[in-house]
């Protein structure tokens, strides 16, 4: 097969950012006239290619190995990079998820083929694909190119493309034979854990008042409090706020913290990095002020004001309390 | 124990970013330039494991033209015992495999037990330089680090995994690990780190050419279609409006 799509397990179903990858390697084939499959693995994958076969993309191979029973780095760049040497594809897509960014560079590293990240889009030109990705903290687009022979490693940004956009159909299962040894997993990894919320859930939140670094410093914080208190919206922020230890993690929207899709989202001092806006861009109405006007939350914003949020910030409360 | 801490120089977050005439890169000379900001997180991790253990070396490894000297000396100045510079041009230059390459050239003999690089360049952003150099060298990799210990041959990650969820690693060493920010709280240097920091050993290195896997073909302004309504005036006047928004428009008052 030409495009070889990488499925990984959410939980027992095919991760979302799986089905956008379907979806993109969908629009791939089409345009540059390429078959396609899709790659399933684990100790026992049969749900997983079930639920892949039901889609348009020619084949599934299920790959089943009880050293895959939980992932690894090494265990699955070694899984994939054999996948890859056994069916030789021109194209692997993934999704651009945590687990893809642990092992696909290694993957890259021991074919010594590149891996194009994060992409935001794909066009064919020519029967050559062109891939476009965010740089300089997404403030600048580029179109990026893979050299010399196949296969290239792709991944493709969160909700570059739409999940529902993957057209099913119906595509067979093969069973596909691996070599791996348990010498080959250099690490031990121990049960996932998620820590405590501190009782702040923004998902259920009609308002949201989130604040970035434009908000300056810790004491300028309970100016973004006493906002959210007088509009009735709950306080939320971007990482940097967080891991300067402004606010509690258990604030932060975005990529490693929580998806919201408020009735509004107010964004004060938050430039709009992609980790951010994956955790927001549901909101039905964005209000962005930043004193930047090239701030890419601009670009996704309904309203918008360039401006001092230390300026604005103080009177807006004002006028909401009175 | 040594320990190599990769730093870049990048754009900081409010500098200018003009596109170059030939729509390759940006325009360099307009740029302010910063230490990227996960890796001002992993050197800080790398200098507290040192001050633990009392008998470590921490080497600054940078690659770039001569203006990342800047970032070598801040390095040096908070506490990095010396510092390798990888001297190449980097303009346009996006190919992790090229650079891992090159760092592991430059580290082969230095046999280090760590390897400590930020997440990603706040640049171009491709995330993979520490993984592939990991690789490279045949060391133990992990990514997205909150937290480290190192004991005995090993180290224990804690992973960020998405969506508020964390894993705990545990590495043999050697290892190249990434580094999340905010799992420590950055030192600025002391006036005594600045002026030592001049008399530290900078060794200076140049690279055989590698050819590229992955090109910049085009840098752009990227437009959107959504129609922001922008809000402007004096101060009152916007909060005026937006009053009149949060009533009228999107109801929420």
């Amino acid at each position: 097969m030409d495009i070889l799509i990488i499925l990984e397990d959410n939980n027992g179903k095919i991760h979302r950012m799986g089905l956008e990858s379907i979806a993109a390697a969908q629009k791939m084939a089409g345009g540059l006239g390429l078959s396609m499959g899709a790659v399933v693995m684990g100790a026992n994958a049969n749900s997983l290619a079930e639920q892949a076969a039901g889609f348009d993309i020619g084949e599934v191979l299920k790959v089943e190995h009880e050293l895959l029973a939980s992932y690894s780095s090494d265990g699955y760049a070694q899984a994939v990079k054999q996948v890859i040497e056994q069916e030789n594809p021109t194209y692997v897509i993934f999704g651009h998820t945590y687990q893809v960014r642990d092992y696909a560079p290694k993957v890259s590293a021991k074919l010594m083929k590149p891996f194009l990240v994060d992409n935001v889009a794909v066009r064919t030109d020519g029967g050559k694909a062109v891939f476009t990705k965010q740089m300089f903290n997404a403030k600048l687009f580029s179109n990026v190119t893979p050299n010399g022979d196949g296969p290239y490693l792709i991944s493709f940004q969160s909700a570059a493309f739409s999940s529902e956009k993957a057209e099913v159909g119906s595509a067979a299962v093969r069973d596909c034979t691996l070599n791996l040894d348990a010498s080959m997993i250099n690490s031990e990894s121990e049960t996932p854990f998620q820590e405590e919320a501190g009782g702040v859930d923004l998902t259920s939140a009609d308002i949201i008042v989130a604040v970035g670094r434009g908000i300056g410093k810790e004491e300028n914080i309970p100016l973004a409090r006493e906002l959210a208190k007088a509009i009735g919206g709950e306080l939320a922020s971007s990482r940097p706020v967080v891991d300067a230890g402004w606010l509690p993690s258990a604030h932060q929207v975005g990529s490693s913290g929580q998806s919201v899709s408020p009735k509004m989202y107010l964004a004060l001092g938050i430039s709009g990095a992609i980790q951010h806006v994956v955790g927001m861009k549901g909101s039905k109405n964005i209000v962005a002020i930043n004193k930047d006007p090239e701030a890419p939350i601009f670009e996704i914003a309904d309203y918008g004001i360039v401006g001092d949020v230390l300026e604005i910030l103080p009177k807006l409360t004002e006028a909401l309390q009175s | 124990m040594k320990i190599a801490v990769l730093v870049k120089q990048v754009p900081g977050s409010e500098s200018p970013l003009p596109i170059h005439s030939d729509q390759k890169w940006v325009d360099e000379g307009a740029v302010a330039y910063v230490m990227n900001e996960s890796d001002s997180y992993a050197l800080e991790e790398a200098l507290q494991i040192r001050e633990a253990k009392g008998e470590d070396e921490v080497v600054a490894v940078s690659l770039g033209p001569d203006r990342i000297q800047k970032v070598i000396r801040e390095a040096l100045a908070k506490g990095a015992d010396r510092a390798i510079h990888i001297q190449v041009e980097t303009k346009g230059a996006i190919d992790p495999l090229v650079t891992a390459s090159h760092f592991a050239d430059a580290l082969r003999e230095e046999n280090f037990d760590l390897i400590f690089t930020g997440l990603q360049s706040d640049d171009v952003g491709m995330g993979q330089t520490g993984v592939i150099l990991g690789e490279m060298l045949g060391m133990s990799t992990a990514s997205l680090a909150m937290a480290t210990e190192v004991t005995e041959g090993k180290i224990k990650v804690k992973r960020e995994l998405e969506a508020g969820w964390f894993q705990w690693v545990s590495l043999s060493l050697p290892a190249s690990v990434t580094i999340q920010s905010g799992l420590n709280t950055p030192r600025y240097p002391s006036l005594k780190g600045i002026m030592g920091a001049k008399k530290k050993e900078l060794k200076v290195v140049t690279p055989n050419a590698v050819e590229a896997n992955q090109s910049l073909a085009k840098v752009f302004v990227p437009h959107s279609d959504k129609q922001t309504v922008m809000i402007e005036g004096s101060v009152d006047q916007m909060v005026e409006k937006l009053i009149d928004t949060f009533r009228n428009e999107i109801k929420v008052i």
